[in-house]
C-alpha cells in the first residue's frame, strides 16, 4: 500500500528506483550484507541513474523532490533490492549533506554537496561519541583555533560510512560548555590527525560500513565551518526532525517486506495437511502485522505530509519514529517466528530483516529520548 | 530525424503466477503493468539515434510515442516521456478490441499523419509474442523493413545499416529511410546505437535509461493526446479470433536421485536428452 501522499508522479519514482535496486542491488544484496560491504561505484550508478540526488536541488546536482519523493524513494530501494544495509549506506549523505545545505556557503555547497551527488565522493555525518550519544549538548570532541585552522581531538563512534567517508560533518565543541558552544565542521579524507580507528562489528546493517573515527591534533582548515561558531546546535537538531522520518519510513519499508515474505511463505509452506495460512492463529497474526503496518504508514506520511506544509513536527516526527520502529520490531519478530526454523537461518531474508530491525528503536535517538522530546514539548 | 515508437504495456511478465483465468478469460483487475521491454528497447533506441550522447538533454530530433489501450495506459507513455521521448499519443481502444492487422492498420493511418522517418518498435511483446505488427506496417505503408535489429548505424539519416539477429549469427542490412524496424535485446548495448552525432565509440551505460525525478515532473508538461481508434481505421474487425484463455498445466513436482549413476540412467531412459 503506497502512502497516501503519493500522486502519479511518486509511482513513476517507485518505478525507477525498483528498476534500479533490483538490477543493481538485488542480484548482490544477500553476497554485500554477508562480506559486509559494497562496491563504491554503486554510488556513480546511483548518481547516473537519478537516484542519489532525490530530494536535493537541482543547482547542486540533485534531482529535485522533496521529503516525500525520499521517503517512497528509500522504501522501493529497500522492497526491490532486498538489502537495508546498502541502502542505507548508500543514503549516508541523507543525514551528511542537509547541514551543509542549509548553513553552509555557496562556496562550501559547490564543494562538498555537488561531487557527493555525482557518487564521486562518499559523505558521512559525526556526532555520537564514545562518551556520549543521547546527550549531544555535552559532547567532548575539542576544536581550538589557531590563526586559519581548527585543532581538532576527539574521537565519534557508530558512525555510517564512516569508513570510506570522504567528507565527515562533524559536530564539535569550539565553545564552552552546554549547547551554546558546538559547531559543525566538514572533516576531509587526507587531513592529517584524521583515521578511521576501527571498524565496527553491529547486529545487523552490514553490507553498511560503521566507523570509530579519531582526530588527533587534527588541523581543520577554518572555511570548512557550517554556519557561524558556536551555532551549531540548532543545525544538528533541525537534522535529526527529517533523519527520524527517514529512520521511520526504512521501518515502514522493512516491516512491509517481512510482511510480504511471511504471507508468501504462509501460503506456501505446507503442514498438517495444509498451508499454515489457512490456520486461525497464523491469520490473525499475519492481520496484526498488517494492521500495525498500516498505521506506522499511516502516522509517517501524515507527518511527512505536515513537514511538507511547514508545520513544526519535532514532536510528532518522534511519535512517528517509535510508533514505525515499534511496528517494525514486532512485525519482523512475527516474521521470524512464522518462518519458525527457517527464520532462524542465515539465507532467509526475514533473519536478516530482524537484526537489521533492532537499531531503529536505538539510531537517531533512542526510544527513550523520543518519548523524552515528546514529553517536553507536550508540556507535561 | 523524427521517430514513431509503438509501445505497449503488458502484465508484468515476472508476476505470470499471479495470473487468473475465468470463464475462458483472463482476469486484468489487479494485475501490475509493465511496458513490454522490447518497446522499452525501441524507446531507447529512438532516443540514442536523436541525441548527442555527450548532451543527451538537448535533443536533436523528435520520438514520438504511441500506445493502444484504456486511459491507464497514460502511465506507461509518461514514463517513456519520462526517459526523454517528445511527444506521446494513446489510441483510445481495449486490449480485447485490437490485434496485430488492426495495430498495423491503426499505425499506417497514424504514420501518415505524423509523418515520421522512421517507425521503430519491439520485435514483438511478450504477452502474444505474435511478433507481426512491424512486418504488416511496412508492407502496409510500402516502406522497407528490417527485424530483431541488434546494432543500428545511421547514414546521415538517410539510410540505417541494421544489423539483424538471425540463427548463427548476424545478418547486415542497409534500410533506406523511411524505414520500419523491430529491435531486439543486444540493441541497448553499450554501443548497440551509432547516430550522426555521437562521437563513435561511445560507451553508452548497458540496457534502458532511468528517469530522473526532475524528467519525472517535466514529463507531466509535455503534450500527449488523445485518438479515437476509429478516426485511424473504419473497419475495426479483427483477423485473429481469441477462443477461450487456458493457463498450462502446473508443474508436477520433480523426483529425488541417490546417486550420480541414476541421474545418468534417467537422463538416458527417462527424460532420453543423453
Amino acid at each position: 500500500m503506497p502512502y497516501l501522499f503519493e500522486t502519479e508522479e511518486h509511482a513513476a519514482l517507485r518505478a525507477n528506483v525498483r528498476r534500479f535496486a533490483a538490477k543493481h542491488i538485488a542480484p548482490y544484496g544477500f553476497e554485500w550484507e554477508e562480506t559486509g560491504d559494497f562496491p563504491r561505484e554503486l554510488y556513480s550508478e546511483a548518481a547516473r541513474a537519478g537516484v542519489l540526488g532525490i530530494g536535493y536541488p537541482e543547482a547542486y546536482g540533485g534531482t529535485g523532490g522533496d521529503l516525500g519523493h525520499v521517503l517512497v524513494a528509500s522504501e522501493e530501494m529497500i522492497l526491490a533490492g532486498h538489502s537495508v544495509g546498502t541502502t542505507v549506506g548508500l543514503g549516508s549523505h541523507s543525514i551528511a549533506l542537509p547541514p551543509i545545505l542549509r548553513f553552509g556557503s555557496e562556496a562550501q555547497r559547490n564543494e562538498f554537496v555537488v561531487p557527493v551527488l555525482r557518487g564521486e565522493k562518499v559523505s558521512a555525518l559525526a556526532i555520537t561519541e564514545p562518551g556520549g550519544g543521547s546527550d549531544v549538548a555535552a559532547l567532548a570532541t575539542r576544536a581550538r583555533r589557531d590563526g586559519d585552522y581548527y585543532v581538532v581531538h576527539g574521537t565519534k563512534t557508530f558512525i555510517t560510512s564512516g569508513c570510506r567517508a570522504d567528507l565527515v560533518t562533524t559536530a564539535v565543541r569550539t565553545g564552552g560548555e552546554g549547547h551554546g558552544g558546538i559547531s559543525l565542521l566538514v572533516i576531509e579524507k587526507g587531513t592529517a590527525g584524521f583515521t578511521v580507528s576501527k571498524r565496527l562489528r553491529k547486529t545487523g546493517w552490514w553490507a553498511s560500513d560503521t566507523a570509530e573515527l579519531s582526530f588527533d591534533e587534527c588541523r581543520v582548515p577554518v572555511r570548512n565551518l557550517l554556519g557561524e561558531e558556536n551555532q551549531g546546535f540548532i543545525a544538528i537538531m533541525l537534522n535529526f526532525i527529517t533523519e527520524r522520518l527517514y529512520l521511520a519510513g526504512q521501518c515502514v519499508a522493512i516491516g512491509e517486506l517481512a510482511y510480504r515474505e511471511s504471507m508468501r511463505y504462509a501460503r506456501d509452506r505446507r503442514a498438517f495437511g495444509r498451508p499454515i495460512a489457512g490456520f486461525q492463529v497464523l491469520r490473525h497474526k499475519l492481520a496484526d502485522m498488517a494492521s500495525a503496518l498500516a498505521a506506522a504508514r499511516a502516522l509517517t506520511g501524515e507527518v511527512a505530509t505536515r513537514h511538507l506544509r511547514g508545520e513544526v513536527v519535532t514532536s510528532l516526527a518522534a511519535m512517528a519514529k517509535n510508533t514505525a520502529s515499534d511496528m517494525c520490531s514486532f512485525v519482523c519478530d512475527a516474521a521470524v517466528q512464522i518462518h519458525g526454523g527457517a527464520g532462524y537461518m542465515r539465507e532467509t531474508l526475514v533473519e536478516r530483516l530482524y537484526r537489521d530491525a533492532r537499531i531503529y528503536p536505538i539510531g537517531g535517538g533512542t526510544r527513550e529520548i523520543m518519548n523524552e522530546v515528546i514529553a517536553k514539548l507536550e508540556g507535561f | 530525424m523524427k521517430i514513431l515508437v509503438p509501445l505497449k504495456r503488458v502484465a508484468d511478465p515476472d508476476n505470470a503466477n499471479k495470473i487468473k483465468v475465468t470463464a475462458g478469460k483472463i482476469e486484468t483487475t489487479g494485475l501490475e503493468w509493465k511496458p513490454n521491454p522490447f518497446d522499452e528497447y525501441a524507446v531507447e533506441t529512438a532516443l540514442r539515434l536523436t541525441e548527442d550522447a555527450a548532451t543527451p538533454k538537448a535533443r536533436k530530433g523528435e520520438v514520438v510515442v504511441v500506445s493502444f489501450g484504456p486511459k491507464e495506459v497514460d502511465t506507461t507513455l509518461r514514463s517513456a516521456l519520462a526517459t526523454g521521448a517528445d511527444k506521446a499519443i494513446r489510441i483510445d481502444t481495449t486490449d480485447d478490441a485490437i490485434d496485430g492487422d488492426l495495430l498495423a492498420r491503426a499505425l499506417k493511418a497514424l504514420v501518415e499523419k505524423e509523418k515520421p522517418d522512421l517507425v521503430l518498435l519491439g520485435k514483438q511483446q511478450v504477452e502474444g509474442d505474435s511478433n507481426q505488427v512491424g512486418q504488416l506496417l511496412a508492407e502496409y505503408l510500402g516502406w522497407p523493413q528490417a527485424t530483431f535489429a541488434g546494432s543500428i548505424v545511421s547514414e546521415a539519416d538517410k539510410s540505417l545499416v541494421v544489423s539483424r539477429e538471425v540463427d548463427g549469427g548476424s545478418l547486415k542490412v542497409r534500410v533506406t529511410l523511411p524505414a520500419v524496424v523491430s529491435v531486439d535485446l543486444r540493441i541497448v548495448n553499450p554501443k548497440g546505437v551509432q547516430s550522426v552525432f555521437t562521437k563513435a565509440g561511445h560507451n553508452y551505460p548497458e540496457g534502458v535509461r532511468f528517469a530522473a525525478l526532475m524528467a519525472i515532473m517535466a514529463a507531466k508538461k509535455k503534450p500527449l493526446t488523445e485518438v479515437k481508434l476509429a478516426d485511424l481505421v473504419s473497419d475495426p474487425t479483427l483477423k485473429v479470433k481469441t477462443g477461450a484463455a487456458e493457463l498450462p498445466p502446473s508443474r508436477k513436482a520433480g523426483i529425488k536421485v541417490k546417486t550420480v549413476q541414476e541421474l545418468v540412467a534417467k537422463l538416458k531412459t527417462e527424460a532420453k536428452v543423453l
